[in-house]
């Protein structure tokens, strides 16, 4: 079975973090992640950049887009993708395809650091 | 990791949020501080041993607010007119408490807190160091140390900042839309200052004032959190990331400046230009261009060049036509002219600053453009005459040594006698 495990944190606190500690935090992720490299158990790795640079597309009838990321309770996360755009404008069209015809919201957040994963299965 | 330095990073996150609640409820700037010196302390006690509360920013905010109240009351008790006014104003506060913690209701009382420290009345400088010490809660000493004064000098700065402040009456009242909008502008200002007295810091004092590079950021993404579309928000956070992105490069072993054509790319902060090149995307999207955004879209166009030379010189010329529209003054001009001479050439580019000399005679970059400019047409006398202006001029020892340098260059090549 494949699984997503989905990272939380309060990003006011992550981002005042000095950048040794920041670079402690990463090195004992890494080692848990070479380690399922190692066994090709480990699938795409992705850091998100802080939500002040998100913008989320509401699908419907008419979409708009709204700046900053998905802040409903009442929807939940379903899923992700994982695309390469040229600008944020591109990122928003292929939002929108994706999201045509359904009421729903997709945020867009780009990427911080993307590593492909190493997983055989 | 212990259990106290992670309390302390969470104490620090809150802080701005935390502060501005407590200064909404009792507006007043020190008892505001103290409640939440109250409330840290009551953290430490209490969190290693029951665990972190779900909102620690709420936790806080109770917790200081209970402590001045119990601290109003007892008061009361001891004097003869207890404030009712006071007492029943925190009553309704304490009904709605849990819907106004909601993220959005912070917006306005972080803003409040941000403005109460960029009053018109006090000096660039008063204004930075009141909202390091309130909104940022560094110390005075660390706040001291970054301006390069004695902590006794820093001390009474602040208190001196704050008696005026408090004289002036902010209203507390959820300001509209125009006056939202003059206060955005107000702390933007203020959080430019605040990351350009890091920025321009060389030689031996720089260690002490990236923190404030990194202040200005962190206070930047935490303005964006609450006013997600403020496309000027977006261009000066961008700005500022792109600027900060290339802080590793900009000084050498001894401190001595690195011009940005030759700076080590590779040392560049390549998350930084992501990051800020992400959010002039999102603010071109609005269509509401200002001097920030403009900017950010300079450094972004610099950022984009893997080399100097691959730089799109033309580009940036047009930004700054455009920037020099909308804030019209010498120092952009002047900017301008060194992409108008990469475009143009020298000539050109002098033309451009030759109407500048008036306003602009006691700038040091003035008369170090004008010697380069000389230089590169061969007008070697005059560029040594500005040259040596410029080094009169200059306001750190690396700025000195820096047009030193190409006077040397000057001296070399050209053999004028000396």
């Amino acid at each position: 079975m494949l699984y997503a495990i989905l990272c939380y944190h309060d990003e006011a606190e992550v981002m005042s973090w000095p950048k040794e500690k920041d670079d402690a935090v990463l090195a004992k992720r890494a080692v848990v992640a070479n380690k399922l490299a190692a066994q090709g158990k480990l699938g795409p790795v992705a850091r998100l950049m802080p939500t002040t640079a998100a913008t989320t597309v509401r699908s419907g009838r008419e979409p708009w887009v709204i700046d900053g990321p998905f802040a409903e309770t009442k929807e939940q996360l379903l899923g992700f993708y994982v695309v390469d755009c040229a600008n944020l404008d591109e990122a928003i069209e292929t939002a929108r395809e994706l999201g045509r015809d359904e009421h729903g919201a997709l945020e867009i957040r780009p990427l911080r650091l993307f590593m492909p994963g190493s997983q055989t299965a | 990791m212990t259990d106290l330095a992670w309390i302390d990073g969470v104490l620090r996150a809150s802080r701005p949020q935390t502060v501005s609640a407590l200064l909404r409820y009792f507006r007043d700037l020190d008892q505001a501080e103290e409640a939440y010196q109250e409330a840290c302390l009551r953290a430490l006690k209490n969190w290693p041993v029951n665990g972190p509360p779900r909102d620690p920013t709420a936790w806080l905010i109770m917790v200081g607010r209970n402590f001045l109240l119990d601290d109003v009351r007892r008061r009361s008790k001891s004097e003869a007119l207890p404030p009712d006014e006071m007492i029943s104003e925190l009553d309704d506060a304490e009904s709605d408490l849990a819907e106004r913690l909601d993220s959005s209701h912070y917006r306005d009382d972080v803003l409040r807190l941000l403005f109460i420290c960029c009053h018109p009345d006090l000096p660039a400088t008063q204004q930075i160091a009141l909202a390091l010490r309130v909104v940022s809660g560094l110390s005075v000493k660390e706040i001291a140390r970054a301006f390069l004064v004695s902590e006794a000098a820093m001390e009474q700065r602040i208190t001196r900042a704050k008696s005026r402040v408090a004289k002036a009456e902010v209203p507390f009242e959820t300001p509209g839309a125009i006056e939202r909008s003059e206060r955005l502008a107000g702390v933007a200002a203020m959080l430019y200052l605040l990351f350009n007295e890091g920025y321009s810091a060389s030689g031996g004092d720089v260690h002490v004032r990236v923190p404030l590079c990194e202040e200005a950021i962190r206070l930047g993404r935490l303005l964006l959190r609450l006013f997600p579309s403020e496309p000027e928000i977006m261009g000066l956070t961008a700005l500022l990331l792109l600027q900060h992105a290339r802080a590793a490069a900009r000084l050498d072993a001894d401190g001595g400046i690195i011009l940005l054509e030759d700076q080590d790319r590779s040392r560049w902060d390549r998350k930084l230009v992501d990051e800020g090149v992400a959010l002039i995307d999102k603010a071109l999207r609005h269509r509401r261009p200002g001097p920030y955004q403009v900017q950010a879209a300079i450094a972004g166009v610099h950022a984009h060049a893997a080399r100097a030379a691959d730089t799109d010189w033309a580009e940036i010329d047009q930004l700054y036509a455009t920037l020099e529209r909308l804030q019209p003054s010498p120092v952009i001009t002047l900017n301008r002219a060194v992409a108008t001479s990469k475009v143009k050439g020298a000539a050109a580019a002098l033309a451009l600053i030759e109407p500048l000399a008036k306003p602009l005679a006691g700038y040091f970059h003035f008369f170090g453009l004008k010697g380069a400019l000389l230089m590169q047409l061969g007008r070697a006398d005059e560029a040594r005459v500005a040259f040596d202006r410029a080094i009169a001029l200059a306001n750190t020892a690396a700025e000195a040594a820096h047009i030193r340098m190409q006077l040397d260059r000057l001296l070399r090549d050209i053999k004028i006698p000396q």
